[in-house]
Order: structure tokens, then C-alpha cells, then sequence
């Protein structure tokens, strides 16, 4: 066996393994040089990079894949084995990509925006920490397992939303994210003892072959679906995302939008595939649910964002009202799906928006990101986050309004970067379901772009201000950090159909189609 | 492989191509830039022309001119000051409102999938 069927085959393991290690040799690592510290995290990060491509090359090639901790046999009666699975199939794959490409640019730009803070050792193993539960989340095939990632990344996110603890907002901010992070978990517990008492297994795909839509497997339901959405910022329950990602660093803030994806992604895990068997029954129709409330969240987004004057909270209900459109699209989707009158539009519109919804989920996560990395762009140089006294800048900070105005651009869904391809998929699709969901959703797009054209009407244009004179550019570090999350959505908006074909397309197949990640599994707990 | 990258992204009911939107977009430019060169260039640097007219005020420092975040849309926030004021009502930055509304989110919930 060659090194590379090696690393492939072992690779779901490794994938938490090595960061998790890392974590733990951060702090050994930095007492010895800061530096050396910075470059471990960085490897750290890339190799476990280079191994979510490997393995995701692999399963969107062949299907997905499944790794056992614990006894490898299969059941052939009733009988009980120790394990996990990890089950990576191309949706995995797909949110693993993300997640992995936002941790790296943010240990990148963490290198110069963090140098003049203390608890640094601290500050990367929490990184490394959130990046193991995130990926963990997306990976595992065993709903309890997935709960224990879930509070790993609670609970590294906790301590890193409020690691400026000089500033009491942090703090506060930090508070209310672990209770509502705690909350969260808990009812995604009881969900899971809901379902284990009844069916006597964890393994989600165990779990999907038996769930018979019982009173009890309702309740479940609806607490996993509303916990995760919960963690997942939709409105109403979307608050603390103001106060998360206002208040934590801005690299922070960046790994928090793909951690609040993966319990998105949780929410669509629960209701394609655990509950993908009976969700498609025609009397359900909880996609309209999600119709609703990914509208909702749109809208109060968009209009919470543009009151705000502060950059950070602006940018954050700026992500709610994204999370929207994700919502949006898949509950079309699933509302397609549901219907039977529709069922033949399933491979058509309903198909088109999902495959719009997931790939807003990427694009999503590299806008906001970038938007969020001006942000702590700006307070570096500046120290200062409200608009109202920013201005001026662009004169002194050139590329940093480059990245700017590309990520005002593609948050916009501005033609031809890449918030534009999804949307239009989105657009199209939800026109068929109903039109007026459509002309709401460009609205919304419309509403966000004026959002960020006050941005750049008050931190960038204007005259000169002589309390700002004396800034300049940020650090390479910072300015190579935006620049990659840039090029990629440049990247994406100009090819999108090389992205959608190969990344999003079996992604979405794989969300719908719950069989092929059923179909392997003999069972266990 | 170059196909593949110029390849068009099909939509369902249209099709988006970026490349030719560039390609479009630089003609469009292309036709204005030589447009614009019609233009009478009556413009002269250094002289009152350039000089905003504020209504016969006295100009600002620069500095002073800058319009601030609060002060722009004023005209559609303060039309839907009745919304926004609902909105800012349920955003109170207590934790226990927030866990609220998780509640109502779950009993509406509870009622909405009981039902099915």
C-alpha cells in the first residue's frame, strides 16, 4: 500500500486526529518559540487541509466513505458491537472543504491581528479545538458522537468569543453563546435519548432505516431541527449571532460562520436523511416551515444590518440575512419534494434549489468571512469599529478596499462574482415554487447591497481624517489571509459551473438521495 | 480542460456564463469611454467650478464634510421607523429573551408537526 492510499484510507480519522493533536502540542510548542508556535498551527492546519481533499477527491468520486472506530463486523442479527462510524459522503465532503479553507486563512491572518495579544498559546489550541469539532460534526455518522463535537465546538468557541477578557462586551457576548450553546445541546441530548430508547442505536443511518415517524420520533424532530437551527442563527432564535460575532477577534468570528454552518448542515443531516425516509411524506410539510422562516431571517437580517453602526454587528446581521437564502432554497427543496403534484419537479427546480442552497453555503462563508476580515482589518489599524467614526480610509489602506469592495460585490450577489451564481439559482428556483418569494429574496440582495455601500460610503470614502493619518496597511499576514479568500471567490464567480458540477451537484444528489448513506450500514451503536 | 472552465453554469430555466458577461461589459465600457470623448471639456481645475455650492453657507473643513453611518438612508429608516421599532423592541440583549423565543420556536413547532 502507497503512502497516499495510506493517508486516504485512514483519512477520516486523521482528519481529527491530527488537529487534535495539535491542539495539545500548541502550548508546549509555543513555550519554546511564538513563532514556531504560528508555523506548527499553520502546517497543522494545511496538512489536515491536504487530507479533506484527498478525501473528498475520493467521495465525489466513488460515493461516500466509512470509517469504523471499534469492531468492524456486520450485524447479521440482533446483536450489539462497539463502535463509531465516521460516514463521509459528498455533502460531508463538501462542508469539511469549507471549513478547512476558513480555519487555514484564519490561522493565516491570526499570525499579525493577534501578535499584540497574550494567551496566545491558549488562543491557537481553542482554534485547532473548534476546527476538530467542526470537521467532527460534518464527518461522524453517529448522532451522539455528533453531539460531543457539537459541545467541543461550543464550548472552544465560548472561550475564544470572549478571549479578549479586558473588554467586558466579550465576555458578556461569550456568557450568552454558552447559554444558549448549552440549551442547545441539550435538547439535541434529549433528542438523541428520545430516539436511542426507542430504536436502541445511535448510528444515523441505523437510526434512518428504522424511524417510523412515532410521537416520540416527532419530538425528536422537532427539538434536533430547532436546537440546530438555533445554533445555526435563524431567525428568531439568531440574536446571539450579533453578539458572537461582533465581539469575538475577527479571525473568530470567520471560523464561527462555517461552526454555525455545520449546525445548518446538522438541521439538513436531520431532515434528509435520519428523518429522509418519512420526511418526503406528503402530509409533512415542514419545507414550507423552512420557506417561512428562511424569509423571515432574510428580511429582519437585512434590516437589523442596516441600522447598526457598528462594523462588526453590521457584518453579523449581515450573515443572518444569508443564512436566509440557505434556508430559503433548501426548504424549496424539501417543500418540492414533499409534494407530490411536484414530484417530477424534484430533478428539476427543486433540485436546482438545492443545489443553489448549498452552494450558497460556501459562498456565504468566504464573503462574510471576508467581509469580517476588512473588519478586523480596519479595528487593527484603527482601534475603532463604529461607522460613525470611521472615514476616509481607502486613501490609507489600499488593498484592504480592494478586498472590500470585492466582498461588498459578491455578499451583494453583484455579477460575476460568486454570491451572483447561487443567488441566480436560488432566484429562479424559488420564482417556481412561488414568485413572490423570489422578489423577496432580491429585495433582500438589493437591501444588503445598500448595507454595504454605507460601509463604504463612511469607513472608506469621504476626506481624510486627521485622527487617522497616521494609519497604513495591514501586516502581510493579514493582507495574504483576505487575498486567498478573495481569489476564491473570484475564482468561483468566474467558474462557477467547474465548482457546481464537481462540488455542489454531488453534494446536493447526496442530501436528497439518503439511500447511498444507508446503504452500507449493518448497525451498532 | 479549458472547456471545462469556460463551460456555462446551466440554471434549470437560463444559463449564466460570467466570461461573457466581461465580454459585454468591457464592449458596453468600450462604447461610453468613446462617447464620453464627445463630451465638451469645459472643465477647469482650480477655479470656483470646483467649489461645492451649499446655498450660499460657508464650506467646512474637509474633515467636518464627512457624512456619517447614522446619518445615511435617514429617509427610509424614518419610514420604516414603525418596523425597525418593533424589530429593536425584540432584540433586547438579554439571554433569557433569547432562550425565549427558542421556546415559542418550539412549542409552534411542537403544535405544527403534532398536527401532521
Amino acid at each position: 500500500m502507497s503512502i497516499m492510499d495510506f493517508l486516504l484510507l485512514q483519512s477520516p480519522a486523521l482528519i481529527i486526529a491530527i488537529p487534535l493533536l495539535g491542539a495539545f502540542l500548541t502550548p508546549v510548542i509555543g513555550r519554546i518559540s511564538d513563532k514556531g508556535r504560528n508555523i506548527f498551527v499553520i502546517l497543522i492546519l494545511a496538512f489536515t487541509a491536504f487530507l479533506v481533499f484527498i478525501l473528498a477527491m475520493h467521495v465525489f468520486e466513488t460515493g461516500p466513505m466509512t470509517y469504523v472506530f471499534g469492531s468492524t463486523k456486520n450485524l447479521v442479527s440482533n446483536q450489539t458491537v462497539i463502535r463509531i462510524l465516521f460516514e463521509v459522503d459528498a455533502l460531508s465532503a463538501f462542508m469539511a472543504i469549507i471549513g478547512i479553507i476558513i480555519a487555514f486563512a484564519a490561522a493565516i491572518y491570526s499570525w499579525s491581528f493577534m501578535k499584540e495579544e497574550t494567551g496566545l498559546d491558549k488562543y491557537y489550541t481553542l482554534m485547532l479545538l473548534m476546527v476538530v469539532g467542526m470537521l467532527g460534526m460534518v464527518m461522524t455518522g453517529d448522532l451522539f458522537n455528533f453531539f460531543v463535537f457539537l459541545e467541543i465546538t461550543s464550548i472552544a468557541s465560548c472561550a475564544l468569543i470572549a478571549f479578549r477578557t479586558n473588554k467586558g462586551n466579550a465576555v458578556a457576548a461569550g456568557f450568552k453563546y454558552i447559554v444558549i450553546s448549552t440549551i442547545g445541546a441539550l435538547f439535541v441530548l434529549m433528542a438523541i435519548a428520545i430516539l436511542y430508547g426507542q430504536y436502541d442505536a445511535l448510528n444515523i443511518a441505523k437510526l434512518a432505516q428504522s424511524i417510523t415517524f412515532s410521537f416520540a420520533d416527532k419530538i425528536a424532530l422537532v427539538l434536533l431541527v430547532v436546537a440546530l437551527a438555533m445554533k445555526g442563527g435563524i431567525v428568531p432564535m439568531h440574536m446571539w449571532v450579533a453578539d458572537a460575532y461582533g465581539r469575538a477577534p475577527a479571525s473568530i468570528s470567520l471560523i464561527l460562520i462555517a461552526a454555525t454552518q455545520a449546525s445548518l448542515y446538522g438541521v439538513f443531516r436531520v431532515l434528509f436523511t435520519l428523518y429522509g425516509d418519512v420526511i418526503t411524506l406528503p402530509s409533512i410539510s415542514l419545507g414550507w416551515v423552512m420557506v417561512i422562516l428562511g424569509l423571515l431571517t432574510m428580511l429582519i437580517g437585512v434590516i437589523m444590518a442596516l441600522i447598526q453602526t457598528d462594523l462588526k454587528r453590521l457584518i453579523a446581521y449581515g450573515a443572518v440575512a444569508e443564512l436566509g437564502y440557505i434556508f430559503l432554497a433548501v426548504g424549496t427543496g424539501l417543500t418540492v419534494l414533499t409534494t407530490p403534484e411536484n414530484a417530477a419537479n424534484i430533478a428539476g427546480y427543486g433540485f436546482e434549489a438545492m443545489k443553489g442552497g448549498i452552494f450558497h453555503i460556501f459562498n456565504d462563508i468566504l464573503d462574510i468571512g471576508l467581509l469580517f476580515m476588512v473588519a478586523g482589518a480596519l479595528y487593527f489599524a484603527t482601534k475603532e469599529s463604529s461607522l460613525n467614526k470611521l472615514g476616509g480610509l481607502a486613501r490609507n489602506m489600499k488593498y484592504t478596499t480592494v478586498f472590500f469592495v470585492i466582498g461588498l460585490l459578491a455578499v451583494s450577489g453583484i455579477p460575476p462574482l460568486n454570491g451572483f451564481s447561487s443567488k441566480l439559482l436560488i432566484y429562479e428556483s424559488i420564482f417556481q415554487l412561488n414568485p413572490i418569494l423570489s422578489i423577496i429574496a432580491i429585495l433582500a440582495s438589493i437591501m444588503l447591497l445598500a448595507i454595504f455601500v454605507k460601509v463604504f460610503q463612511s469607513a472608506f470614502l469621504g476626506p481624510a481624517l486627521p485622527q487617522f493619518s497616521h494609519v497604513r496597511e495591514v501586516p502581510k499576514s493579514m493582507l495574504i489571509a483576505m487575498g486567498i479568500i478573495a481569489a476564491l471567490i473570484v475564482f468561483i464567480g468566474l467558474f462557477p459551473d467547474i465548482f457546481v458540477t464537481n462540488v455542489v451537484e454531488p453534494a446536493a444528489n447526496a442530501l436528497i438521495n439518503n439511500k447511498e448513506y444507508v446503504q452500507w450500514l449493518t448497525g451498532g451503536i | 480542460m479549458l472547456e471545462e472552465f469556460i463551460k456555462t453554469l446551466l440554471t434549470g430555466n437560463g444559463f449564466w456564463n460570467p466570461l461573457v458577461w466581461i465580454l459585454g461589459f468591457i464592449v458596453i465600457f468600450l462604447v461610453v469611454y468613446i462617447l464620453r470623448g464627445y463630451g465638451n471639456a469645459s472643465y477647469k481645475k482650480g477655479t470656483s467650478q470646483t467649489q461645492s455650492f451649499l446655498s450660499g453657507n460657508p464650506e467646512y473643513e474637509k474633515q467636518f464634510m464627512h457624512i456619517k453611518a447614522s446619518n445615511l438612508y435617514w429617509g427610509w429608516t424614518n419610514a420604516m421607523k414603525w418596523i425597525i421599532d418593533i424589530l429593536k423592541k425584540m432584540h433586547t440583549g438579554n439571554v433569557s429573551d433569547y432562550v425565549l423565543w427558542f421556546v415559542i420556536v418550539l412549542g409552534v413547532l411542537f403544535i405544527f408537526v403534532g398536527l401532521m
